[in-house]
């Protein structure tokens, strides 16, 4: 049994204190095997921005652990949670969150730079990324010339440039219409075929169906875990072909 | 990650918003361009008034009474004037003049009248210790002055009100009730004061005497030193022959307490002023000026400052963003802190700089008419503030960002 790309247990987060007081998690368990494509649904408030962000660094849990490709992240301190954040998370934001007037390309090879990657290689493999998610040809496109669907493309380009164990994408298609979301999905499909392992969260059931494994989280706990397709099978929007044409 | 790399990241993101970096490196020009030539100007007027102070001859001492008119005993008359010149008591005295001044007595040339406002009778020796030299014409020479003949040499002004378009030489003007014929015209010489320097008319002592100030006591002792570093010298000289001749003792003191700038001994009837002790109360004003100037420019600094403060926290909602992303990509607290630093020091010292070249360049005009002349440690002090605002204000949002968790900079309003 290989050991899991994410491993979290008892996981809780609490805001505020005294009366204020709120569990946005109250005790979260869960784990992620290599290649899964899993979807995270639930209603707003039901604590799935607040995983999102703790299982991407982002954030620190109140309480519980988290494994992440076998490193205890609540252990680590600033440093390497940054070394973690670049080698370890791609993280894709619902806001896109690119570097403003800045290229594509820049942004794509921003995590390779803090990698240390020297600048021709980085330009190579920000280049091959670009291919991936289809934007090769707008390599030098600045975010404001790029269309909301593009952007966000190039934000997954940017997340699987540095080939991290995990790809985290939080509500990836919330400020896309519906042909630019049909492109997005297209690319995750992707990026699962070829083995990626994707955690994403939604409230748009379409986009929970196309994933192999369904969560649902209610008032921060996980009340349904469903498996709509084997991890080592092709998820299920590729098979059906419902948005290629 | 190689600082060069940084450096790039710094530069990347300074071009990005050229508008901004533009707007921030202006303010700093002109904070450090307004310090520098506002104190080139203070400083400027200073050298300017001390120049012309140097011009009015810093090696005599002039000799004034004290006693109002009153008694005789203790007023300054040719006499004493005459004991001044005195190789063994006096050896640094180069030249002694008695002065006598007729205030505002009326010239008169073929129905032109004109008030002269300072009318001096004095000896030729007066030109040269006066540092008043004769434009046009010549001085009156000491057998004049021993004739009592009636000639005079007249300003600038004088000229120029009573002889307008005409050689003013020879000719004849009448002054109380007298003829006096004109042998020369004093060269143009700059104003002190309030007063009309070239509003002036010099004539024999003798003639003067007679025809306007009677024969009572002597206003002024012009005395002139060998050099300029005698100048202490002949005042003790000076002041010990005239106590002798003025017989000033202890109990006999009785008269009026000397004046601001004389340094005379507070009993005498006498006090002497000294053109060097003029000139160092001159300076004096002249340094208030400039730190008043100075001030004033460094009011102008810590406005400009606070604009630079403002636009760095302005822009620190925009740049808490994208800290939160860049951590979020996994930027080391350590690299995201260069490259703000590296951004904020290349703002204020390229501002900084540009500033200098600014007030180095201003400085080589005429400023309300004076002459800038630059102070270097304006230009250190100007520079320093800037940069140590613009990394202070740069830096510490920037590192304040930087120790956010990523989550908190992303939402970061």
């Amino acid at each position: 049994m290989p050991r899991p790309v994410l491993d979290v247990r008892d996981l809780t987060k609490v805001y505020g204190s005294g009366e204020a007081t709120v569990h946005a998690l109250a005790g979260v368990t869960m784990t992620v095997d290599r290649g899964d494509y899993v979807a995270i649904m639930g209603s707003s408030g039901s604590g799935k921005s607040t995983l999102m962000n703790i299982l991407g660094a982002l954030d620190v849990p109140t309480a519980g652990s988290y494994h992440l490709d076998g490193v205890d992240v609540s252990k680590l301190a600033d440093r390497q949670l940054a070394l973690a954040r670049n080698r370890l998370i791609g993280f894709i934001f619902q806001a896109f969150n690119l570097i403003p007037r800045t290229t594509a390309l820049a942004n794509v090879e921003l995590p390779l730079a803090y990698a240390g990657v020297k600048a021709k290689e980085r330009r190579r493999r920000a280049l091959a990324a670009l291919d991936v998610v289809g934007l090769a040809d707008r390599a030098k496109h600045e975010p404001n010339q790029l269309s909301g669907g593009q952007q966000q493309r190039v934000a997954v380009a940017r997340a699987l440039v540095t080939e991290p164990a995990l790809l985290l994408a939080d509500e990836p298609t919330g400020n896309l219409d519906s042909h630019s979301t049909a492109d997005v999905l297209e690319v995750f499909d992707e990026l699962s075929a070829s083995g990626r392992t994707i955690v994403l969260i939604t409230h748009e059931p379409e986009v929970g169906d196309r994933a192999k494994r369904l969560i649902r989280l209610v008032d921060g706990q996980i009340v349904e875990d469903i498996r709509q397709s084997a991890v080592d099978q092709m998820p299920v929007g590729a098979m059906t072909g419902r948005h290629t044409a | 990650m190689s600082l060069y790399e940084v450096i790039r990241f710094a530069l990347r993101g300074l071009s990005a918003n050229k508008l901004r970096s533009a707007l921030t490196m202006l303010g700093i020009l002109i904070g450090v361009a307004a310090v520098i030539l506002l104190v080139a100007v203070g400083n400027g007027s200073a050298k300017a008034i001390s120049d012309r102070i140097e011009a009015l001859g810093t090696n005599t001492i002039t000799v004034m009474s004290t006693g109002r008119g009153g008694s005789t005993s203790t007023a300054l008359t040719v006499p004493i004037a005459n004991a001044l010149v005195d190789p063994q008591l006096a050896p640094d005295v180069a030249s002694v003049s008695p002065v006598v001044t007729a205030s505002s007595s009326t010239m008169t040339y073929e129905g032109t009248e004109h008030s002269v406002s300072s009318f001096v009778g004095t000896t030729p020796s007066w030109f040269a210790a006066s540092n008043t030299p004769v434009g046009t014409g010549s001085a009156f020479t000491a057998d004049d002055e021993a004739q009592g003949r009636r000639v005079v040499v007249i300003g600038q002004t004088v000229a120029e009100e009573l002889f307008p378009g005409v050689d003013p030489i020879d000719k004849q003007v009448t002054v109380g009730g007298a003829l006096f014929t004109i042998v020369g015209v004093l060269a143009e010489k700059s104003s002190t004061g309030f007063q009309d320097a070239n509003d002036t008319a010099i004539a024999p002592l003798t003639a003067v005497r007679e025809v306007l100030t009677g024969y009572g006591s002597l206003n002024s002792i012009l005395v002139e030193a060998t050099s300029p570093d005698k100048v202490d010298a002949v005042q003790s000289e000076v002041a010990t022959i005239l106590n002798q001749r003025l017989k000033v003792s202890a109990t006999a003191s009785t008269t009026s307490r000397t004046g601001g700038n004389s340094n005379t001994s507070s009993s005498t009837p006498y006090r002497i002023q000294n053109a060097s002790q003029l000139l160092a109360t001159q300076t004096e004003t002249a340094d208030t000026f400039t730190t008043l100037l100075g001030a004033v420019a460094a009011i102008s600094l810590l406005v400009g400052g606070i604009g630079i403060t403002n636009i760095m926290l302005v822009t620190v909602t925009e740049r808490t963003r994208e800290i939160g992303i860049r951590k979020a990509l996994g930027a080391p607290r350590r690299v995201i802190l260069t490259q703000f630093l590296i951004e904020a020091t290349l703002l204020s010292v390229l501002g900084g700089a540009l500033g200098v070249a600014a007030a180095l360049i201003g400085s080589s005009f005429e400023i309300v008419g004076v002459k800038p002349v630059i102070v270097p440690s304006s230009i250190g002090l100007a520079l320093g503030v800037s940069i140590a605002i613009g990394l202070f204000f740069g830096g510490l949002p920037a590192s304040r960002a930087a120790r956010l968790r990523p989550i908190d900079a992303l939402r970061y309003e």
